[in-house]
């Protein structure tokens, strides 16, 4: 593979492989806080040969379907139950689970192995489905997954989420990265490090790139940087700042905020930095825009003489006022379905993650906590991925779109912010 | 001597070459670089060579901005909370830096806007723009051309004080005032 590297990155990309070396102490520890009310127990039978691998696939299986907040795991034992034999039924309704998975992990061509797995409904005692995949041994963890998503969408009729992932910024003293982690926070990697601040990742839509705001230039620039690849390109550099990049729904424009032309106002620019057009005008401050699936662009302005929430169509045209309680609504990100909309209102001095639904105008503010920011929904529309404070440090949580389920993300030194949460993998 | 001129000319295509090397972009430019092509195209002595610092970006030649006893060293405005009005202590500082600015025409300034932690980093970022924009619309009140200023943001994102208290919040609303070669 031969890149043409631009000088000035090699230096960056020289600190990334450092970063990469050290990132084992960056990994970021889950802790659930709060679960569904009525969650469904399952069982995950330990798959038959899986001790060959260097870490059983139902143990990431196992964990992922607790952490949703939605499932209640029932513990079967060690004993492993393969995919082809005649479950025990009775037994396994006796410990109290509703539906469990059984499987088989053998040895494939070219060191490989092939998982096997089958879905029952304990109940009915009948096969919900099965699946065969093809893993090579250090892929426990995508193959583990990729088998918790089939299960939760059995059992739920919505897809799972539990192979995507996230990024953030993580900041240990005066050091700024740019991580890429599992949504579940494991395997973080740096795709950027720099000495100076870092802020608004955002995914493009096939989740290959991502747009930021990157200060190393002593001012705030907006890049898009392909994961795959380390390259990365200036999408707006103009004379003042530029900031809070968003994708349009095709991946090929963003809308960003530019001071060029005086207060802060939304711009979309094609993704390689051409074809800059202003989508708003406003005698106030527009910022934080944010692509809804269906076409309109969500933004924070205090044109209203406080920062509220507004929404213009994507092509442009008049603004409409969405957020109308209280003094300070700002960082909105609609659901991907576009019926509701997750911001932080400020209530009495404490900045919380709120839902809003767009048809009925009901809102609910989904955490306890005091200084929430940048709020993201899963691809899935259930959770909600959020920055907050805890003692005193940087942390990441994720609450449902019911405020029931409950996670926390933190790493054992400094601070981590500004997450998004990526879309679904491609395959 | 045309020839000197000529080869002056390539080593100025050289290098506006070497500015553009990030993507084509509609009127998009990098940080401020001081513009010394007019020394070349005068041509008054195409010989002569001036030696640059690259650390010091040329501000060695102006140690009144580096001098304690100088106004000119003095390089903050703090602003009250929520407001983004400067305030009469500061006139005499931001008139001195006009002056120095309108007498250096080839010197340009980045002004780098503040705000306090509290609230969202994006809309924390398009605030300290106002502060940031305040000071320059000051500074070209007072004559100085729109070419030497450039008014930026930093936000929340580089507080100078970082505990969650009103006297740090304070000294964190901010506009600061770089020149060519410190930023």
């Amino acid at each position: 593979m031969t890149l043409r590297i631009p000088t000035f990155l090699r230096a960056t990309l020289a600190a990334c492989t450092l970063a990469l070396a050290s990132s084992a102490q960056a990994q970021l520890s889950i802790e659930i806080t709060g679960a569904g009310a009525n969650r469904m127990p399952v069982a995950i039978a330990a798959f038959e040969g899986e001790s060959a691998l260097p870490r059983a696939v139902t143990d990431v299986v196992r964990a992922d379907l607790e952490r949703s907040g939605i499932f209640k795991i029932i513990e079967l034992g060690p004993s492993p139950m393969g995919a082809e034999a005649p479950p025990d039924f009775g037994r396994i309704r006796s410990r109290g689970a509703d539906a469990f998975a059984v499987g088989t992990v053998a040895p494939a061509s070219a060191g490989r192995h092939q998982v096997q797995f089958r879905l029952f409904d304990a109940a009915k005692q009948v096969s919900l489905g099965s699946q065969a995949m093809v893993m090579s041994p250090n892929q426990y963890r995508t193959t583990g997954h990729r088998i918790a998503d089939y299960i939760y969408e059995k059992l739920t009729g919505e897809p799972g989420v539990f192979s995507t992932r996230i990024a953030y910024v993580l900041k240990s003293g005066s050091r700024y990265e740019l991580q890429i982690a599992d949504a579940d926070g494991s395997n973080a990697q740096t795709a950027l490090a720099s000495k100076e601040p870092i802020i608004s990742p955002a995914w493009s839509p096939d989740g290959t790139r991502l747009a930021y705001v990157s200060f190393e230039a002593k001012k705030p620039v907006v890049y898009v940087h392909s994961l795959a690849t380390g390259q990365r390109n200036v999408a707006a550099n103009f004379k003042g700042s530029n900031s809070a990049p968003a994708w349009s729904p095709d991946g090929r424009r963003l809308a960003v905020v530019l001071t060029k032309d005086g207060q802060s106002q939304i711009y979309t620019v094609n993704a390689d930095g051409s074809g800059v057009q202003r989508l708003a005008s406003s005698a106030g401050i527009d910022t934080e825009p944010s692509w809804s699936t269906d076409g309109w662009i969500y933004f924070t302005s205090d044109r209203g003489g406080s920062p509220q929430i507004y929404r213009v169509p994507g092509s442009g045209g008049d603004a409409q006022r969405v957020s109308f309680e209280g003094g300070y609504n700002v960082s909105p990100r609609p659901s991907p379905d576009g019926k509701s909309l997750v911001y932080v209102s400020r209530n009495s001095g404490r900045f919380q993650v709120t839902l809003l639904d767009l048809a009925s105008r009901q809102t609910q503010i989904l955490t306890d906590s005091s200084k929430d920011e940048s709020p993201s929904f899963a691809p899935n529309g259930r959770m909600v991925l959020y920055a907050t404070e805890m003692g005193g440090r940087g942390v990441l949580a994720a609450v449902s779109s019911d405020g029931r389920v409950k996670q926390r993300l933190s790493v054992q030194s400094g601070d981590v912010r500004e997450p998004a949460w990526g879309p679904q993998p491609r395959n | 001597m045309k020839y000197t001129r000529f080869a002056l000319s390539l080593i100025t295509i050289g290098l506006l070459a070497a500015c553009s090397s990030s993507p084509k972009t509609d009127g998009q430019a990098g940080a401020a670089v001081e513009d010394r092509s007019s020394a070349a195209a005068s041509g008054v002595d195409a010989n002569r060579v001036v030696p640059v610092d690259a650390n010091s970006g040329g501000l060695a030649s102006y140690p009144e901005l580096k001098d304690p006893k100088s106004i000119l060293s003095k390089r903050s405005v703090l602003f009250d909370y929520d407001s983004y009005v400067i305030k009469d202590q500061y006139r005499a500082l931001v008139e001195a830096h006009a002056k120095f600015l309108t007498s250096h025409p080839n010197v340009k300034m980045l002004i780098q806007g503040n705000t306090d932690e509290r609230g969202s980093r994006e809309y924390n970022l398009a605030l300290g723009q106002k502060r940031a924009d305040a000071v320059k619309k000051a500074l070209s009140l007072l004559g100085v051309s729109e070419g030497q200023l450039e008014s930026v943001s930093l936000g929340e994102e580089k507080p100078s004080c970082s505990e969650a208290s009103e006297s740090c919040w304070s000294a964190n609303r901010r506009g600061d005032m770089l020149y060519s070669g410190e930023f």
